[in-house]
């Protein structure tokens, strides 16, 4: 019983941070059809500013959580600024290469300027604790890691319905130019995603760093890779898709860890592929993606 | 109130619009007719300032504003309802006309214009919760041109109103456009359906491939022959 329940968590856990990383993803995604895999060098920059204001003398959780948050979101806005801008009604593999072009540079500043080894960070490590429920114990990490995921996805799920600016989101998602004939101010609803997205990515980095207690420059790639998979998964630029995919992604991976012997361990990620292309077979707009005809998404 | 000079819009190699200039004042209800492909939506797409004009001057109450941003040229009281209607299909009816308010500090007054269009449009009030994209053709057609008319617009472009509908609602349509005009609003219409275009015209424009055919009363145009004429260029 307890195995399970730790499993469960796991799997919810882990299901989560996938969720928050790929929402990030979609948000942007949504409305500019650009996949951002520079997504990942924001959680780096998030998690090394949270490195370099401790070793200048932070000792508080709680302004580390606040600065990992605010730089991830702030990281996000320039970037948009400075390289996605100027590509932004370039054709969409210009976009694709500016990214990966970004993800580059910021990765290569992290190994210059810091360096190429990992970083210990300890800042957060009392997040990571053993809870004691009665017989139970369960790992205050991962209950914090479902229960801040889910009142983030509240929050959103709240502005986007809400408020004049996410509804203009969800509207440029589909036609962007009658956004602007609304009179909207198109620089502002894509530097609001791109803080949106970054703000994700920031709270994606405080669990990192608080279960790794280090940080390396290539800390958010990895992580980012499994995003766009949950993402294509969901239906790629559908929001609701985005969470429900990293979530599935989750429990695929926790699934097979606990069914497949320890000697087939090694086949892990390929049984985790060979799901998802199953899925996609069935479903080749994604569990939660619609069907959207070429011409009824004005760019 | 707004004025046009050489207006020329190109496509890469293509010319869809040649040097075009017209004008519309206060109050005026302004035809633009002309056969597909003859540079209407071209024209509308850059006064609003979508497409971007190759050269060209665009003069909105005195202002030159051929080098202002959309989002401003909307701000400064004009205002498009586009070809095809471009409603968001995925916000509800309420989200759609919300979001024609977008630019207006009065939450009060939003509130009551969209009363105001929910008891004008009772289908719309209907509605109001779901998703757009499942309105018809025509009640799509009201909803795009209440959600413009939500910014409270000095000037109200309208791009092929009557397109894809059937007669019945393009003349509704029309009659609420009639009625725009005699509450004081300035409206530039663009159509391929001449005869209600006509209906409440002052002046009228005619384009074909890119240049004015014609400019004056909607009187001499009534001669169907002369109009036939024109939109082939003859």
């Amino acid at each position: 019983m307890d195995y399970a329940l730790q499993q469960l968590l796991n799997a919810l856990a882990f299901g989560a941070e996938y969720s928050l990383v790929a929402l990030g993803l979609a948000v942007v995604f949504s409305i500019m059809g650009l996949v951002n895999f520079a997504h990942g060098e924001i959680i780096g920059v998030s998690a090394y500013s949270v490195f370099l204001a401790a070793a200048l003398g932070l000792t508080s959780p709680f302004v580390a959580v606040l600065l990992a948050v605010g730089m991830a979101a702030l990281a996000a806005v320039v970037f948009e600024r400075v390289a996605f801008r100027p590509v932004r009604y370039a054709p969409t593999t210009t976009g694709l290469l500016t990214a990966f072009g970004v993800s580059i540079v910021v990765q290569n500043l992290f190994m210059l300027l810091i360096s190429p080894k990992p970083q210990s960070v300890s800042i957060l490590n009392g997040l990571n604790q053993m809870w004691f429920f009665g017989p139970f114990a369960v790992s205050s990490l991962q209950v914090m890691e479902l229960i801040v995921s889910g009142l983030t996805i509240l929050a959103l799920v709240l502005f986007l319905n809400r408020s004049t600016l996410g509804l203009a989101i969800r509207a440029a998602s589909r036609d962007f130019a009658t956004v602007r004939l609304m009179g909207i101010k198109a620089n502002r609803v894509i530097a609001t995603a791109f803080a949106i997205s970054g703000a994700l990515a920031g709270i994606a980095a405080v669990f990192i760093l608080a279960r790794r207690g280090s940080v390396s420059p290539d800390l958010g790639f990895g992580l980012v890779l499994k995003a766009f998979v949950a993402c294509v998964i969901g239906g790629f630029g559908s929001l609701p898709g985005a969470a429900v995919g990293g979530m599935l992604l989750g429990f695929i991976e926790v699934g097979l860890l606990v069914a497949l012997p320890q000697e087939y361990a090694g086949f892990r990620d390929a049984l985790t592929y060979a799901i998802i292309v199953a899925l996609l077979v069935y479903r080749p707009e994604g569990l939660l993606g619609q069907r959207i005809e070429l011409g009824d998404k004005e760019i | 109130m707004l004025k046009v000079e050489k207006l020329v819009v190109r496509y890469g190699a293509v010319t869809a619009v040649r040097e075009l200039s017209l004008e519309v004042g206060q109050g005026e209800l302004v035809a633009l007719l002309g056969p597909n492909g003859a540079g209407k939506s071209s024209t509308i797409n850059a006064l609003t300032g979508l497409v971007t004009p190759a050269s060209g001057r665009i003069v909105l109450n005195g202002k030159n504003i051929s080098h202002v941003r959309t989002e401003d040229r909307i701000r400064a009281g004009l205002t498009s309802t586009p070809e095809g209607r471009h409603i968001f299909s995925n916000l509800s009816v309420g989200e759609n006309l919300r979001l024609g308010a977008a630019t207006r500090r009065d939450p009060a007054g939003v509130r009551q214009d969209i009363e105001r269009f929910l008891s004008l449009f009772p289908v719309l009030s209907e509605r109001f919760g779901q998703a757009a994209g499942t309105l018809s053709g025509g009640e799509q057609q009201m909803l795009a041109i209440a959600r413009s008319l939500m910014s409270r617009p000095k000037l109200l472009l309208l791009d092929e109103p009557s397109l894809g509908l059937a007669p019945k609602i393009v003349a509704r349509i029309f009659d609420f456009i009639g009625e725009l005009k005699a509450q004081g609003l300035t409206l530039l219409v663009v159509e391929q359906n001449a005869k209600q275009a006509l209906r409440f015209a002052d002046r009228v424009y005619v384009v074909s491939s890119g240049t004015l055919r014609y400019d004056g009363p909607p009187a001499k145009l009534a001669d169907e022959h002369g109009l036939f004429n024109l939109y082939i260029g003859g």
